[in-house]
Parts: structure tokens; C-alpha cells; sequence
């Protein structure tokens, strides 16, 4: 479960920039956890609720973006898409491939008041 | 996790020489989440708390000025009335990662060559440490921090074979993260030129997301597991830099295919660095041995660069 680590993460995120922005009350939280990253967003989801309990971000809705996998295809010179890690590139079949894009865990923005 | 609150980081122990099994709350009235600090406790161990401080900060923060364009968004949403948007762009685990960026600078400030050896438990990731040890000892100083839920037991094993090495229990915690690395080398003699293995939790899952600081992570697979564990647990293979294939004198009782099990790694690493070996028959150690003192000789090399 380092979902629940992960959360507590954002909960620091959040707490750091109350600090200096000066809101004090946290409705939305918009994260990007990429489809390669590994996380579950329910997981993210079931921790956040632990942890913010008694936080400003206490009742936040969770509003998460998933961009997809995308990797380079170091054989086709081109960059591929990659639902799944282990996928093979869709152009040539082979796995010469570097994760460009999908594992992403950010904290986007945060709607507040 | 903390079993009194429940709270992420409240039950990491620190042993200094020696464990005990309690857990203390230090006698708070109030038990919330915020600031994370550290106790040194009687026994010398280190206790890892939070505390809220929330409630100080309700005190009123717009000076009688509204100003809706004020964070770095700069933009104010029509329809949402007392509400702005705060754009924050920071990953998720920036406190781990500054924490890894400053064992990284310690770590290269003194030429320290250093592994983050992560496995599923069982695979015989102590055997192989120690015999590395043991092999070792007289070439380079080394020492280990061990990762355990629980117990000492790993630590005792390490420190049975003359190497200095702390434990550090994650209580519920599933991974060694890079504050918990910061705080067992303050209480480690980390020799300048010198190896430093961590043990991390038996996991093929959570240490995988986690920057210790390492110069390189090295995954251990066994051949009494799965050939297929690197398609099934992808992220650790993905990031491993050198995957060493333990316990391969069983191999004649099995019918465990290496070369099939290191396809599917090469699938999610390509170019992947494997050595096959045996802690307990010997096979294939000088091979690794000399890939850490190829390494430790760029670590020595880089000092102060």
C-alpha cells in the first residue's frame, strides 16, 4: 500500500502551498497519475480520504487525469503508444522502447477557497 | 503506517545497536497529521511522528482583500464564487525526492558506490549480501541498512559478518523511503570510498516507486519464483539497472527457464545487465563482485565532481 504514502504526499503538497497562498479550505484536488505510473487511483482515492482527515483537504474531491503510455521505439525511430508496459511496439513488434510519456504522478492543480 | 492513528509515517524505527518492539506516542493529548518530526528515543531508537498544526493557520489570510488572481494561476473562473484555482505542477513525491537528491550530493561528496537491492521476500537477497560480505570484507569498507517491517533479525545477520549495518522497521510500511535512508546513514559510519548496500523491503511493488539516493537499483529474482515475475510486477523490472538471477545451482531441479525470464525483463529494460548466481555454491559472484567495484572505482573517481 504505498498508495497510502503517495497520498500523504499530496496532503503535503497541498499543505505546503496553503502555506503560501493562504487559502484555507481545499474542494477540488486534480492529480495526473499516468496509466504506467504504479499507482491505482482507487488506491490514491482510498488513502487520500485517510489522510485528510482533519485537513484543510478534508472532503476534497479527488479528480484524476490518466494520460496514456507513450514510448520511443528506439528501432522505428518514432515515438508509439504503450497501453502497457510490457507491450510490444505496435509498429515493428519489438520491445526496443523508452517510456516517454504515462508515468507521471503530479499534483495539477487545486481548486481552493 | 501508524497502528495507533493510522497516519502514513508514524511507526518508522530507527535502531541504534539494538531493537526493541514498542511504540511510542510520547504522551500527546492530541494526536492529529502534519508536521513530520523525529524523536530519539531512551533506547536510542528513532521514532518518526506527525503532528497538526492545521488549527493555526484559521486565522484570517485576505487582509480584506479578495483577490482571485493572486496565486500562480493568476486567473479567476467565472462561476466559481469564493473559489480559485491554485495551478501546482509538483509531483507527488517531491519531499521524497528532495530527500533522495540530498543522499545522492552526501553519497557523491564521498565517492560512496551505493545499491538499493530490492526482491521478493524469500529470494535470498540477505544470503547473497552476506556472502557478499563476508567475500568482500578486506577490498573496501562497506556498510548496509537493512529494511524490515519488523524485527532486527537481517541487521544481526549483516553485523555477524563484521560490517557495520542499521536496521530500519517500516512497521506497516511496504518500502524504504529516501528520508528513512537520510536518517539511518547519520547513525552509520558511511566510510569515504566505501559501498553502501540497502536492503529494501521484500517487494516486488512498492520500492520500485521510491528514490533512495542509489546509484543503481539492482532487482533479485530467484529460480524457485516465477519465470514470468518481471511481466507480472513490470515496474521494478523497468527500473532495475542490474537484475542478478540468485540460487541458479537449483536450477538442474527445475524446470525454470532463464532465458525466457530474462527476455521478459529485457522486454520492460532493454539492454538489461544480468548476472546469474549462487550465494550458496559460489557460481557467478566474481562476476558480480567485479561489477561493484566497477562501479565503487566511478563512484571514488566522481568524488567531489
Amino acid at each position: 500500500m504505498h498508495e497510502l504514502a503517495l497520498s500523504q504526499g499530496i496532503i503535503d503538497v497541498v499543505r505546503d502551498q496553503a502555506a503560501v497562498q493562504g487559502f484555507t479550505k481545499v474542494k477540488t484536488v486534480r492529480l495526473v497519475i499516468g496509466t504506467l505510473s504504479h499507482v491505482e487511483p482507487e488506491a490514491i482515492a482510498f488513502g487520500f480520504d485517510a489522510v485528510s482527515r482533519g485537513t484543510i483537504a478534508e472532503g476534497a474531491v479527488l479528480d484524476i487525469e490518466r494520460p496514456p503510455g507513450q514510448a520511443f521505439c528506439l528501432s522505428c525511430e518514432k515515438p508509439v503508444p504503450l497501453p502497457e508496459r510490457s507491450d510490444p511496439c505496435p509498429e515493428c513488434g519489438g520491445h526496443q522502447l523508452m517510456v516517454t510519456g504515462g508515468e507521471e504522478m503530479r499534483v495539477k492543480e487545486l481548486e481552493v477557497e | 503506517m501508524c497502528t495507533v492513528c493510522g497516519c502514513a509515517e508514524g511507526e518508522t524505527k530507527i535502531e541504534a545497536g539494538h531493537a526493541h518492539g514498542h511504540h511510542h506516542h510520547h504522551g500527546h493529548d492530541h494526536h492529529h497529521h502534519d508536521h513530520s518530526h523525529e524523536h530519539v528515543g531512551p533506547d536510542g531508537k528513532v521514532y518518526r511522528h506527525t503532528h497538526d498544526h492545521d488549527h493555526a493557520h484559521d486565522d484570517e489570510h485576505d487582509h480584506g482583500i479578495i483577490d482571485l488572481g493572486r496565486g500562480p494561476a493568476g486567473t479567476e473562473v467565472p462561476g466559481l464564487s469564493q473559489t480559485r484555482l491554485v495551478a501546482i505542477e509538483q509531483d507527488i513525491l517531491a519531499k521524497n525526492d528532495s530527500f533522495a537528491a540530498v543522499n545522492r550530493q552526501l553519497f557523491a561528496a564521498k565517492g560512496v558506490f551505493v545499491l538499493n537491492l530490492m526482491s521478493s521476500p524469500g529470494s535470498g537477497k540477505t544470503t547473497l549480501l552476506t556472502r557478499t560480505l563476508t567475500d568482500l570484507k578486506g577490498r573496501f569498507a562497506m556498510a548496509v541498512i537493512e529494511g524490515d517491517q519488523q524485527t532486527s533479525f537481517d541487521a544481526d545477520r549483516i553485523r555477524a559478518t563484521g560490517t557495520p549495518a542499521i536496521q530500519v522497521n517500516t512497521g506497516k510500511g511496504c518500502h524504504l523511503d529516501a528520508q528513512m535512508v537520510t536518517q539511518a546513514v547519520g547513525r552509520l559510519p558511511v566510510e569515504t570510498g566505501s559501498v553502501l548496500f540497502i536492503e529494501n523491503v521484500g517487494n516486488l511493488v512498492c520500492p520500485a516507486g521510491f528514490d533512495l539516493g542509489e546509484a543503481h537499483k539492482v532487482v533479485v529474482l530467484s529460480v524457485t519464483e516465477g519465470e514470468d515475475k518481471p511481466l507480472k510486477y513490470p515496474a521494478m523490472f523497468a527500473g532495475a539497472d542490474l537484475l542478478l538471477v540468485n540460487k541458479v545451482d537449483l536450477l538442474p531441479h527445475l524446470t525454470f527457464d532463464v532465458a525466457r525470464m530474462i527476455a521478459y525483463a529485457r522486454q520492460l529494460k532493454p539492454g538489461l545487465r544480468v548476472i546469474e548466481v549462487s550465494a550458496t555454491a559460489g557460481q557467478g559472484l566474481e562476476a558480480w563482485y567485479g561489477w561493484i567495484e566497477e562501479g565503487l572505482a566511478k563512484a571514488a573517481a566522481g568524488r567531489g565532481a
